[in-house]
């Protein structure tokens, strides 16, 4: 068994707002091992980014309230204080986010801001911090890192900021890094270029990774598990073979029928996933899925829990409906060419 | 031999096209000084030539600064093109002005990437839709709040959203208030600018039904550009792959993923993400190495070489003319993939090969130096060292 990185239990973040209470993530268990590529998916609103922030302290604040716990090396992260919080930032664990055109700050040089990360961690003179910069640029496929460390972010491509964010975001070779939809707003073979990147990462850091996207397709070639997110919770969870061969929730199989997908012929339409995701502060009773499902029935008006249903162990899911039932109609949704009636 | 003259008719392109591009070029100047003195250009958009049919949807593809976007902004004359002619109809509007432009515009519009920034957000949606037809002298206010809220309906959207600032919206739903104003004036050509790549794959199926729905409603023509190829070939009948402002590739939407014959066109194919793991880990996938380079000083030759794995020396010195391999599939490569010998003495090359561009234009049967083992080929042909 690899060692135990993170250990998420029942996590709940709330935010107090003027229209009443948040429920950004309500309940949310997972772990995180050594080495492991951990994908969670779901569509903008899901809670998966607040999650991530929630790891990294980013979302404290005096409207927000906690509940559950974030063991790092068993250590509760939501317990400790700010300053402490700080060593863990960074050093412990990274973090890429999902914009590199405003993520990174325009008025300082690129390497500056690399050897900005590395001397708040560590005690290192200015020409070692630079000279890390520049193998850490190199590692990341920056070309001429030794000049390139001088430019400024706008020098850079979209491509090549985000491989500087993620240079930063290894710095002081943090144990898990996470990647808040790093390939969102790049090119397809950027986008390419980053997920090799991030695979990559895994074998020379020992690294384990969080990647948060909303493409299944994305983490289809990378990840060892994924976590699937609606409305604040975890819908269903399993190894990632399990997830695309055998997926139990109909969420899932929406988010995979509603990709044009190459690998299959181009169906007169695609699926659509109908209607819109619940507001968080007013969540539909029961399965919080049911408005938009085309297979509920009186049953999803109590809310399912997460829980093992299937012959694999470890393949969890939030849903009623029998597993049969699943296996004989999901293709009508995952193979697309059909939209049912709204 | 290397360029036939002849009319339009290996393009494909008739009296049934609505647009006509030929030649076009867009060149963006860079002045420097006090006396802003020209000191370079970038070549956004250089010699391309294709012709869009009544009904049909024109995927238009490339990375970002391949100047996908420039020629989409340039077909509409949002920009005026630096050379080459626009034929809407028949019609030549490369240079006309803004007045006379004015009845033009009322037949092409334009939806924008971002939904975020492309709706003013001190304007109510009713304001933001209703104003094209105000523009353009359209019924009274009373006609036009009926017709806004009758294109709301039409998009997806709710009558009482009439009221309602851009920013109470999510970004599907703004993108369907960008669509429902380009569609106010009932135009005919629509120039969706990446409409879908800031959206949730969830939202954007909805958005490219939605897309499919109005064209087959409003008999619209359709420029779509994309980056991705998957979302291009769900709402395409034919793609046009550009590389740094030159068009590398054009064929019918199925033919161009059955047999890429650009390098260029394989590797954009082999980036596309494909949900299925044990798929995803089979397949040879093509890492294309570093960024597109600067269309300030394009590489010579072909542009693609630099980052292209078959590349041989002729790619270097010689730009590859647009070749016709029949069926309509154009590209322009100097070791072309999936043709096999028969089909390439057939190929000719194609009338619209950018002659006066392409100072090195190679006669049509060199292009037998197709076999990479062969490609020396080629080198005798040189005609000066780049």
């Amino acid at each position: 068994m690899a060692e135990l990185l993170l250990d998420v239990n029942d996590l709940k973040v709330h935010f107090a707002t003027e229209d009443g209470i948040v429920r950004a993530v309500d309940g949310v268990s997972f772990e995180l091992e050594r080495g492991q590529v951990l994908g969670i998916v779901g569509e903008s609103g899901s809670g998966k980014s607040v999650t991530a922030m929630t790891l990294m302290g980013l979302t404290r604040d005096v409207n927000s309230r906690f509940e559950g716990e974030v063991l790092y090396k068993g250590r509760d992260l939501l317990k400790v204080s700010d300053a402490e919080l700080q060593n863990f930032r960074g050093n412990e664990i990274g973090m890429i986010f999902q914009d590199p055109m405003t993520s990174l700050n325009p008025v300082y040089r690129i390497g500056e801001q690399i050897c900005e990360a590395i001397q708040s961690h560590e005690t290192i003179d200015k020409r070692g911090a630079r000279r890390r910069s520049v193998e850490l640029l190199r590692q990341v496929g920056i070309p001429n890192p030794d000049s390139r460390v001088d430019d400024f972010p706008h020098q850079f491509s979209g491509g090549m900021r985000q491989r500087a964010m993620i240079a930063m975001a290894l710095a002081c070779n943090p144990d898990v890094l996470i990647a808040d939809e790093p390939t969102t707003a790049l090119d397809v073979t950027i986008q390419a270029q980053i997920i090799e990147l991030v695979g990559r990462l895994k074998q020379d850091f020992d690294s384990s990774v969080i990647l948060i996207t909303h493409d299944l397709g994305v983490v289809a070639d990378i990840a060892d598990e994924i976590i699937v997110m609606y409305a604040g919770r975890i819908v269903e969870r399993a190894a990632t073979h399990d997830l695309f061969y055998d997926p139990q929730m109909p969420y899932t199989w929406g988010l995979l029928g509603s990709i044009p997908r190459l690998d299959r012929p181009r169906p007169d339409r695609l699926h659509t996933i109908t209607g819109a995701p619940p507001s968080l502060i007013n969540l539909p009773q029961g399965c919080k899925f049911r408005p938009r499902c085309p297979h509920a029935f009186e049953k999803c008006t109590e809310e399912p829990a997460l829980e093992n249903r299937v012959e694999t162990p470890g393949h969890l899911d939030r849903c009623w409906l029998d597993v049969e039932y699943k296996r004989a109609h999901r293709e009508e949704t995952i193979g697309g060419g059909h939209t049912e009636a709204a | 031999m290397s360029t036939n003259g002849g009319g339009a008719s290996t393009n494909g392109s008739s009296g049934d096209a609505l647009v006509e591009l030929r030649h076009v070029k867009k060149y963006f100047p860079i002045r420097k000084g006090v006396l802003q003195r020209e000191v370079a250009r970038v070549h956004a958009v250089d010699d391309v030539s294709f012709a869009v049919r009544e009904g049909e949807t024109l995927g238009l593809v490339g990375e970002s600064g391949c100047g996908k976007s420039t020629l989409g902004r340039t077909i509409v004359r949002l920009l005026e093109p630096t050379a080459g002619e626009i034929l809407f109809r028949g019609q030549r509007i490369e240079s006309m002005g803004a007045r006379q432009l004015r009845p033009l515009r009322r037949e092409m519009q334009m939806v924008f990437q971002d939904p975020y920034a492309s709706l003013n957000p001190r304007r109510r949606v009713g304001t933001i839709i209703g104003v094209p037809m105000k523009i353009h002298g359209l019924g009274n206010a009373a006609e036009r709040k009926v017709q806004v809220q009758e294109l709301l309906e039409t998009v997806g959207l709710s009558p009482e959203h009439y009221n309602r600032f851009p920013h109470e919206f999510s970004g599907g739903q703004r993108q369907r208030i960008g669509i429902a104003r380009a569609l106010a004036l009932r135009p005919k050509l629509v120039v969706a600018d990446e409409p879908v790549s800031a959206l949730d794959v969830s939202i954007q199926s909805q958005m490219l039904n939605l897309l499919e729905d109005l064209q087959s409603e409003f008999g619209l023509t359709y420029i779509f550009i994309a980056h991705d190829l998957g979302v291009v070939r769900h709402v395409s009948d034919r793609i046009a792959v550009m590389y740094l402002g030159k068009l590398v590739e054009l064929s019918p939407a199925e033919e161009l993923y059955q047999r890429p014959i650009m390098p260029y066109t394989e590797a954009l194919l082999s980036a596309v993400p494909i949900p299925d793991p044990k798929l995803a880990a089979a397949r040879h996938r093509i890492v294309l190495e570093g960024d597109v380079p600067s269309p300030i000083n394009p590489p010579s030759g072909c542009r693609f070489h630099p980052r292209c794995r078959y590349a041989t020396q002729v790619c270097s010195e010689v730009e590859p003319p647009l070749v016709d391999y029949g069926n309509g599939h154009l590209a322009a490569c100097h070791h072309p993939l999936n043709v096999d010998a028969a089909a390439l003495q057939a190929a000719e090359v194609a009338a619209n090969t950018p002659a006066a561009a392409d100072e090195h234009a190679l006669p049509s049967d060199s292009s037998g130096t197709s076999d990479p083992v062969v490609g020396e080929a080629g080198d005798p042909r040189r005609s000066s060292p780049a």
